[in-house]
């Protein structure tokens, strides 16, 4: 089992390449005085063990380590952020079939579903967080709504081109099996567009946990990543390995995310090994 | 009543190409009809017509009796394309009871059929594959039994076995000659190759390309059942040698023979 094994090892040999080029970068810009593109020194650039170690440390005397507040931001992104990709999924799915049997509407509407990500997040995320906040919805609904509009794009569009991937044949084989429409939808174009889908869905996996964390911090609202990034931005020059520690806990739930997609799509995908997108 | 007739049918495209010029055909239930043709657009187009996959331009075409619109609704045939179609999500069990779920057919029915199905082209053993996993001949094999699997009386092949090298391709050959037997179903057979035809066939249909016209009929009274041998007999030769001078005489270069791919109709 060769192959297993490589795979098992590449894992540690990929953070142990990590950590070489961090810490060998960092000796090199210190000893070097390097400052471009930027001055590398123990604020921008601390000792990986010193990020390591901030996760154990208390934030004030006597209270918990830092690791069990940036657990319970996580928890709390999380749930923003799986809401907002559950929501912003579905839409992006069922945009792309009604788009898909009107070439009316797919000429009429995807020019402006295309020009909603032009506009950007940071300035509708209040819009949004006070708008809703008005109509009595919850702060953190706001925000998984903020993260569905990052989700549904790419769902929409890979779906869109999934739905219309079936070669003639295979359509022609419905029609002479004289099948309608939504036959058509649900036996073919719909398990022929879930390798694209799935390509999607691990895209917006990873935008629905920054569109969470972008959407908090605009918001002003606690208790999440976002919050801990604005907080501790303000610490930075005395304590900034608590940011990056911050940013670690992001990058963590991300890969959680995208992890998630990936044994779902295993789990769904019965398909020849070329075929998965 | 005949299983396909085909009064004046005429197929011009929109670049002005005639493909199929006032074809009048009738092919009797239980025959085994081949379309033969060196190049151009005309059999597999004529084939779609009886299908109801595309209209002709003028003329009708008419399956048992029904327009052929009324009897594709009708599920009065099963097709079987070159390349095997096959939905690569789907078992090969599941494959060939696609029309089955689509005609609402009970669960245990669809399963009784497609262990049957199976067994007629010997793929037991093979239901939980998926297609990627079979060879060619597999897979094309599997496309039949899904033709043949709500017992449409009439099977219309497009050079099914084109894409198969010589020996699967004769040995599905015959294979096709005692499932056609077995379920005494019509066939209207396209293909570009003249042994395959004279073999397969009670009647085969040289067409002539641009414009397609049928050039000459040669009845094959090879007797049945035929066998490997049947490949062998005098008889066998001499039809092969008339089928080939009718082409020539339609004035066809001889030769390896393309479709156009055929321009379809956005969602």
């Amino acid at each position: 089992m060769p192959r297993a094994a490589a795979r098992v090892l590449l894992l540690p040999i990929g953070l142990a390449a990590l950590w070489g080029f961090w810490e060998g970068y960092r000796w090199l810009g210190i000893r070097e005085h390097w400052t471009w593109p930027f001055t590398v020194n123990d604020t921008n650039m601390p000792h990986l063990s010193t990020i390591w170690h901030a996760f154990g440390q208390p934030l004030q005397p006597d209270g918990p380590p830092l690791r069990h507040y940036l657990w319970h931001y996580s928890l709390f992104t999380g749930k923003e952020a799986l809401a907002g990709f559950a929501l912003g999924a579905m839409i992006g799915f069922l945009l792309a079939v009604v788009l898909a049997h009107s070439t009316v509407l797919r000429r009429g509407f995807l020019p402006y579903i295309v020009v909603s990500q032009t506009v950007p997040i940071l300035a509708i995320a209040p819009m949004v967080v006070v708008g809703l906040g008005t109509k009595g919805v919850k702060p953190w609904v706001a925000v998984a709504v903020i993260a569905a509009y990052l989700t549904f794009f790419p769902v929409a569009i890979n779906t869109l081109r999934g739905l219309h991937s079936p070669d003639p044949r295979s359509l022609e084989l419905m029609r002479s099996y004289a099948a309608g429409r939504w036959k058509i939808l649900w036996r073919l174009r719909v398990p022929a567009s879930l390798p694209y889908v799935f390509s999607a869905l691990k895209i917006s996996a990873t935008a629905s946990v920054i569109g969470a964390i972008i959407g908090e911090t605009p918001a002003s609202l606690q208790g999440g990543l976002g919050y801990a990034i604005v907080n501790f931005n303000q610490y930075y020059s005395t304590q900034p390995a608590n940011l990056w520690a911050t940013i670690v806990a992001c990058a963590l739930l991300g890969i959680t995310f995208f992890l998630a997609v990936v044994l779902l799509e295993r789990l769904v995908l019965k398909r020849a090994p070329e075929n998965i997108a | 009543m005949s299983a396909v007739s085909l009064k004046g049918v005429t197929k011009q495209f929109s670049a002005g190409v005639v493909a199929l010029d006032g074809i009048d055909l009738d092919v009797e239930p239980g025959e085994f009809v081949s379309l033969i043709g060196p190049s151009g657009y005309g059999k597999s187009t004529l084939l779609r017509i009886i299908g109801d996959l595309t209209k002709p331009t003028a003329g009708t075409a008419q399956v048992n009796g029904k327009p052929a619109d009324r009897a594709r609704r009708d599920h009065e045939y099963g097709i079987v394309f070159q390349d095997a179609v096959l939905y690569d999500w789907r078992t090969v069990a599941k494959n060939i009871s696609l029309p089955l779920e689509l005609l609402r057919w009970s669960r245990g029915r669809r399963n009784a059929r497609v262990k049957d199905m199976l067994e007629l082209v010997e793929l037991t053993g093979f239901e939980g594959h998926h297609p990627w996993q079979l060879s060619g001949g597999m897979q094309q094999r599997v496309s039949i039994a899904r033709a043949l699997s709500f017992s449409p009386t009439l099977l219309l092949m497009d050079e099914p076995f084109g894409a198969l090298d010589e020996m699967t391709r004769e040995r599905l050959n015959s294979e096709l000659l005692r499932i056609w037997q077995e379920t005494s179903s019509t066939v209207v057979f396209v293909t570009h190759s003249i042994p395959e035809a004279v073999f397969l066939s009670t009647r085969v249909v040289v067409m002539s390309a641009r414009p397609g016209r049928v050039a000459g009929v040669v009845d094959v009274d090879l007797p049945q059942p035929r066998t490997s041998t049947t490949r062998e007999e005098p008889r066998f030769f001499e039809l092969v040698t008339q089928v080939r001078e009718q082409l020539a005489a339609a004035g066809a270069p001889l030769g390896e023979t393309q479709e156009p791919a055929l321009v379809e109709e956005p969602l």
